[in-house]
This record gives structure tokens, sequence and C-alpha cells, in this order.
């Protein structure tokens, strides 16, 4: 089956400057993707290349098996039947929420582009303002015009350009639920680019990390958070710290916290230095264990605390413990690992470089 | 690139008239120096710095007051305040003039009430330094109060609620408090009156003062000195510049005296009783003198000449002058788009600098951009002619310099920058992600075009043709300077008349051109409305 979506060796450059390099993923079936990365990582630009305002140098871009870019060649966007959602909205300001809903409609019959107007309008529960302009109702109620508007001509894709970052994170989270139904509902594909991870779990099936305009790991939330790809995914996504191991016979690796067992990783030997992953659920309070740590920050949560810890060493942990366990700055907790997934790094702090990191399930 | 081509084009005559003031100094310019120079700078600089302090003193206290405080009539004088802008410095001096002199009707009445005669008492001489200022002041003061009012509306509620906790009283709030908060913006409103009364030519040459300008028609035409010329246009252009920096400056600074973010304003400080009234007064003042009574003796002259003057002759005129600054306006506004978009779609610092420099010739006087159109527009003619004499044995005669087409330049030369701010104003309403937005939508580059750039502009656009529609229709020395031998416009057949004595024959003329400078007032006055806080409260 030819996948939904499917960027294959793609660069796109600012002569001189590459901004995405050597990037290929593949969207299946009209799911819901994400692109996630701080700012300046290409991300946006990438989004812009698909909806066909930024040419490639390099690579191509196909939607349900049809070609859209290619190096010399773009599709015009207005061709391409993929809808788009942008940073600042940009709702016509000259024209009612109604117009700008109909805006996509141009060659519909006047009855269908009216019928379409208001299923959406009600869609979005501004049915009873569509003679409105769009400076006369609030960010949020605009944020949903600018969805009807983009989905009215019944897009294949609707790409999201961090559509949601001017909203408070209340309303951000649900908002990203809402349309995450809706397109389901209709069945249109979706891609989100965002620099808020928990924006990008609640709205998105898949989730692409990207950095300096390279692609370093695309798949499931889960897997993002439990078997980051490298350093940088592991560091980004969810909160850690990295545990110095050393390699022992037979793949188990010992570490101040006793001996973790697994998969030996490929291509390192007995003896090696490694880091390993620690996740502050990985980190179980036990008051039974004979390990035990010193607390040196605590932050209340709510359900939960999240500790700091210190370790006779001076490496620092995190533990998350439920808030019924209220211990004072100072005091030693007792603690046990419970890691499901290892993830281990090779060290090489000398040369500061990036390494591919390996990842096994125990 | 086209882009660059023309706004180096428009930058022409301030260019021109640089280079030409690059030649070595002549006989003329050696008399010049020892015999009127000093004359020119002084006069110069004494009106500069008068009508500053006098824009101030007229512009700042309304600009609190209906900013501040409210009292019968603030709803309107707010922007009737503005209404002065509508009569150019020239027309309020001739309207003065016959009002004030020795023949006019105040000093007729006094004399027959207190049955003097001429040797009897002293009267203040209208047609000199002072009055010259004060006649500037009187039409120069709006922008003063535009920007002081702006500047006072936007300082943060808090600061002066502070002031007040700290136990500061109405006449401390303002001194120590508003007035230094708002000085960049005073600075700002006050180099823009000084740059104007520098490029003032009617009134001065109507009063017979020496100043840059005028001295430079002098040479112009009295000695006939083109170099001399370009170099009074140089050091004239030096005092602008200077005050353009001043400006440029003060308004950068001002973004740091904006403390604090806009909150809604508190309710106006009413004043008690016969206060009230007294504020009223002081706003009337300007209002009176600088509008209502010239513009009443205008119409008063025009009602008792107009059948005499109003003929199919000033039909024509009229016709003139509109078809003019119609087409003038349509040129500017024409150019202005080409600029814009080229530096919308072409965000390349060479373009950018290539538009910035187009907007020189706002800044320069009206006499020097005519200046620097004349000489190289006369080059241009003398090499064609004689290129023709030459190989076809004809006479071109004079095909740019003495053509409208000279005219036409020079007013776009001189008025693109008013164009161009207000296609830039409307198309940066237009963000690119519209233009994205309307693509993704099916939109082709053409659709965009017309179904989103043309609805939003058009606004903008209309605005932007009037302010130089009714600036060109205004204009005086560039035109006396450039027009075509026999053609007249509202403006230059008012000079004409009243240099011949004849004020009451120019009243028509110069009631059309005050008319017509309404329109903007009107525009301005919307705008304001627009701005003041509280207006667009959207949830």
């Amino acid at each position: 089956m030819t996948p939904f979506l499917d960027l294959t060796d793609i660069d796109i450059a600012y002569p001189p400057r590459r901004v995405v390099q050597d990037l290929s993923l593949r969207l299946e079936c009209a799911g819901i993707g994400c692109l996630l990365g701080p700012s300046g990582c290409g991300k946006t630009t990438l989004l812009r290349a698909i909806a066909g305002f930024e040419p490639l140098q390099r690579g191509s871009i196909r939607l349900e098996g049809v070609e859209l870019s290619r190096p010399g060649w773009t599709l015009p966007p207005e061709r391409r039947r993929i809808g788009m959602m942008f940073q600042d909205l940009a709702l016509f300001p000259h024209l009612t929420l109604a117009d700008n809903v109909a805006f996509g409609l141009r060659g519909w019959k006047p009855a269908e582009q009216r019928a379409r107007v208001r299923d959406l309008l009600r869609l979005v529960g501004l049915d009873d303002c569509a003679k409105r302009y769009p400076h006369q109702i609030s960010g949020g109620q605009q944020q949903r015009v600018a969805l009807a508007r983009a989905l009215a001509p019944r897009p294949r894709l609707l790409l999201l350009d961090e559509p949601f970052s001017s909203l408070d994170v209340t309303l951000r989270e649900g908002l990203a639920h809402e349309i995450r139904a809706i397109l389901l509902r209709e069945g249109i594909g979706g891609l989100l680019v965002s620099h808020d991870q928990f924006e990008a779990f609640a709205f998105a099936d898949e989730i692409g990390v990207l950095r300096e305009g390279r692609l370093l790991q695309w798949d499931t939330a889960y897997n993002l958070y439990h078997q980051p790809a490298d350093r940088f995914v592991a560091d980004f996504i969810g909160q850690g710290v990295l545990l110095a191991g050393r390699i022992e016979e037979g793949g188990r690796v010992s570490t101040e916290l006793g001996e973790l067992d697994g998969p030996p990783g490929t291509g390192c030997a007995p003896g090696d230095v490694v880091e390993i992953l620690v996740r502050p659920d990985d980190v179980i309070h036990d008051d039974a264990s004979p390990l035990s740590a010193e607390v040196v920050e605590r932050a209340f949560r709510g359900a939960q605390f999240l500790y700091t810890l210190r370790l006779p060493s001076g490496a620092r942990l995190l533990c998350l413990a439920p808030s019924h366990h209220n211990h004072a700055l100072g005091q030693r907790l007792g603690i046990r690992l419970d890691i499901d997934h290892r993830v281990m790094f090779r060290r090489e702090l000398a040369t500061g470089r990036e390494d591919f990191g390996w990842s096994a399930t125990i | 690139m086209l882009v660059v081509g023309v706004a180096l084009l428009l930058a022409l005559p301030v260019l021109t008239v640089f280079v030409t003031a690059l030649q070595p100094t002549g006989a003329v310019w050696r008399h010049l120096a020892a015999t009127v120079l000093a004359d020119y700078v002084w006069n110069s600089v004494l009106l500069m710095l008068g009508v500053g302090a006098g824009t101030l003193l007229i512009g700042v206290p309304a600009a609190w007051l209906t900013s501040v405080h409210e009292f019968p009539g603030r709803r309107w004088l707010e922007w009737a305040l503005l209404l002065p802008m509508a009569i150019p410095a020239y027309i309020i001096a001739y309207t003065y003039t016959g009002l004030l002199d020795f023949a006019g009707p105040v000093q007729a009445t006094l004399r027959e009430w207190f049955h003097w005669t001429r040797q009897d008492y002293w009267f203040p001489e209208i047609r000199s330094l002072p009055g010259a200022v004060v006649m500037l002041a009187l039409v120069l003061y709006p922008y003063v109060y535009l920007l002081a009012r702006a500047a006072f509306l936007d300082q943060s509620l808090a600061v002066l609620e502070v002031s007040r906790t700290l136990g500061a009283g109405p006449w401390r709030r303002f001194g120590a408090v508003a007035l230094p908060m708002a000085r960049p913006a005073l600075i700002a409103g006050v180099s823009l009156v000084q740059m104007e009364a520098l490029a003032d030519y009617g009134t001065v040459q109507y009063f017979g003062i020496g100043t840059f300008t005028t001295g430079i028609f002098r040479v112009w035409y009295g000695m006939n000195d083109s170099t001399a010329a370009a170099q009074l246009a140089v050091l004239l252009l030096l005092f602008v510049f200077a005050l353009l920096a001043f400006e440029q400056l003060s308004r950068r600074r001002a973004r740091f005296h904006h403390a604090g973010n806009r909150q809604y304003r508190p309710a106006r400080l009413a004043f008690a009783g016969h206060w009230g009234w007294l504020a009223t007064g002081v706003c009337l003042i300007p209002l009176l003198f600088g509008f209502l009574i010239p513009a009443a003796q205008l119409t008063v002259w025009a009602w008792r000449t107009a059948p005499r003057v109003v003929d199919g002759r000033f039909l024509a005129l009229l016709a003139n002058s509109l078809w003019l600054a119609l087409g003038a306006a349509l040129l500017a506004l024409a150019l202005a788009l080409l600029l814009g978009y080229g530096q919308r779609l072409r965000p390349r610092p060479l373009v950018r600098l290539a538009v910035r420099s187009a907007g020189l010739g706002y800044a320069a006087p009206g006499t020097v951009v005519a200046i620097g159109v004349m000489l190289p527009f006369a080059a241009i003619d003398r090499g064609l002619d004689g290129w023709a004499r030459e190989w076809l044995g004809l006479s071109t005669g004079l095909l740019l310099s003495g053509t409208l087409t000279a005219l036409l330049f020079a007013y776009c030369a001189r008025f693109l920058p008013v164009a161009l701010h207000g296609v830039e104003a409307g198309l940066t309403r237009i963000r690119p992600s519209m233009d994205d937005a309307a693509r993704s939508l099916g939109s082709t580059p053409r659709g965009v075009l017309w179904r989103v750039h043309v609805p939003m502009l058009r606004g903008s656009l209309l605005t932007a043709l009037l302010l130089v529609f009714v600036d060109v229709l205004k204009e005086l020395p560039a035109t006396l300077i450039l027009r075509p031998f026999n053609f007249n416009t509202l403006a230059v057949r008012a000079y004409e008349l009243a240099s011949d004595e004849r004020l009451m024959d120019s009243a028509p003329f110069a009631l059309a051109i005050v008319l017509a400078g309404i329109g903007p007032v009107i525009l301005l006055s919307r705008a304001i409305g627009r701005t003041r806080p509280g207006y667009d409260a959207v949830p």
C-alpha cells in the first residue's frame, strides 16, 4: 500500500544555509503526526515545503502516491488540496467569518457553499457569529474560524503551524483534542508543528523530533519517551538524568545503584563506559531498599513530589514519589531502580559529540 | 532592477542639488556671502526657533487639556483643533495682511472709534518676521498637538496615579511627570514644524523677509546663477537634515520613554464650574485665530469678488489644478505601489536603501526639489535640442523642462513619501501568511491580488491619493519655478493676485484650496477617533 504522505531524502536551503537536510518520513494512512523541535530546527520550513511554499533542493514529496515536489518543480499550493493553519491564523480582516470560511469554496454551487459554511461553523460552535468580523471575536474563536476555513475545501491533509501557541495552556490542550477528533471524523490527515511536547502528545499518533534540520526519530510518543534514539531526544522529551555505568561480561551494566540486566548493545564491549537514561518514574521510593540518597530539592506537583536526589558519588537523580511521601530537604530517601527500558549512550564527554545510542527493552 | 531604478530617479533632484553645489563658488556666491547670506541664515534660524516655540505654546496645552480633562466642547474641539492644517501658511498670511494692515478693517475701525489719524497710534506691523512667526505657528501647531496628544494618551495610567499617591497635584503631575515623559514626542513634533517653517516660501516672500527659500528664488531668477542657488539649497538642506536626524532620534527614544502597558484611561478629570469654560477658551483661541477668523474673512471676500472673479478662466484654472493634482496623485500612487511591492517581494538591503532614498524629497523644501528637477531636465533639453539642430536641422525646444513633465516629476519626487507611507501602512496589514493562507485555499497568485490585496488596500490607497492630491493643490514654490509658460494653478493665481495687492480677488482661489484641505483633516480626525483607547475594546 502506498503511504499517505511520503517525504524522501529532502534538502531545503536558503543559500548558503541548509535548513532541512536529508530528511525522510512517512505518514501511513491518513494519520496524525507532529514535528517537534526547538525553534530554528527547520520544522516550519519543512511544513511550508509540504504546503508548496518552499522549493526542494533534493528529494521528493508525495501525497497518496502522487508527486507534489521535486528539485526544480513545485506544484503550486493552490493545486495541492492541502489545508494549512498558520501560527498567526491569517484570517482575512476584511471578510466576515462566513466569507472567511467560504474563501476556499470558489467554484462550488452557491447553495452548496452556504451549506458547507453553515456545517463548518456549527462544527466549531460559531454558527451564530457568521456575520461578524475576525476582530470582533476572541482569540480562541479566531482559532476555530481558522480551522473551519482550512477544512472547508475538504483538504486531504491539514498542516498546522503552531496554531495554539497564542492560547493559554488549558485552552490549548482542549482545542488540540477537539481538532484531532474533527480530523479523524472527516478522514483528513494532519501534521502539526510544535515546540511543546505535551501539545504533541495530546494531538499526534506519531511524532518526529527535529534538530538542526535533521529528523532524529520518528516514532510514537511512548517510544520517544521510553526508547529515545539519541541523547538529544532523551533530553528533549521528558525529564531524566544520565547515570554513569560500565558494561560487564554478559551485557550487564554495573552502576552506582546496582547491576542492570539487558541484551548487549551492538558495538560495545565489556569494560566500555556508558551512560544510562534514568527517568523520574524509573526511581521508586522504597523505604526497605538498602540504597538511599539525600534529598536536595523538591517540587510539589499535587499528586506527586518530584525529588532531586544526590547519590554518594555526587551524581544527581530525579525521583517521582506519591505526594504522601513528604520528605524534608537533607533527609535520606530509600530508593530502588525499576527500569523497564534500558537506554544507554556511549560516554563521549571529551568531544561533546552526539553519538547513536542503543536501547533495549528488558 | 526596476524598483531600484525608479527609487534612484526619484532621489535625483536632491542628489543633483548636492552635485551641482560641489562646483567651485563663483562671483555671485562671494557677493551673497559678503552681503545677504548672514541675513538669510539669521532670519531662517529666528523663524525656526520662533515657530517652534509658538507651536509648543499653542499645541501642548491644547493637547493636555483635550486628552486628560473634560470641559464643555471637549469632544468637538479635539478634532476641530486640527482644522488650521487645512490653510496653507501663505494663505493665512494674505488673509491677516488684509485684515490688519493700515487699510484693513481692524485699523479702520480703531481709527473710527478713537478718531485717530495715521500719526496718532502704533500698530504692530504684520508684514515682519514676528508676523511670519505667528502666521506659521497658527497653521503648523496641529503637528505638535497631534504628537503631544498621542504621547499623553499613551502614558501609562499607573505612572500618573503613582505621582498622585506621592502627593503631586495637577500642575506638578503635568510639569514633573507628563511633560518630561512626552518630551521625545514634543521634540519630534517641533522638528517637523521647523522643517515646514524652513520650507515655507509664500509667507516669507510676501512679508519680504530674506530667508533661504526667498534667497534661492532671488539667485535663480534675479542673478541667473544655478550653482549659487544650488549652494544655498544645500545649506538649507543641511538644516533640514539636522532637524530630520533630530526627529528620528527622538522618535526612537520615545519608545523607551513609553513606560508600562497601556490600560484603560481613568475617567477624564472634569473642571469645576467656570474653570471648565476657561479650558474651552484656551482651546478655542488657536482654532479661532488659526481657522475661524481667516476662513470667515476669506468667505466674505470671496462672496464679494466671486461674481467678478469666477468666470470661464477661473473654472479653467480650477480644472487645471484638479487635473494636475489628480494626475500627480495617481502617478505618485502608482510609483509608491511599485516601490512598496518591490520591497515586499524582494526585501533586500539594497532595495530598502533605494526606497528610503526616494523618500528624501519630502524632507526637501519645494524650492530645492524644483531646482533639482530643473537643472538636469534643462541640461537634457539643451543636449537634445543641440543634437536635433545638428542632425535634423530643427529645434526641439524644451521637451522636458518647459512642460508638465517636469512639474509632475517634481510633485512625485516631493510627495512620493506620502503615498509610500500609505501603501506601506496598507501592505503591512496584509501579513505574508495571509497570502499563503489564500494560496493554500486554492487561490492563484492573481486571485490573491484581487481577493485579498485589492479589498484590503483600497482604504489606505484612497487615503494616500487624497493626501497627495491636496498637497499638490497647495504646493506653491515648485509650481512657480516649474510650471510651463502661461500655465496657472489655484495656488499660483492666489499668489500672483496677492503679490499685486489684489487680496480680495485672490480670496476665491484661496478658499478653494482651503476647502480641499479640509478633506485630509477629516481623515486625520477619524484616525484620532480610532486610536482613542477603549475604542477597539474587543473581548
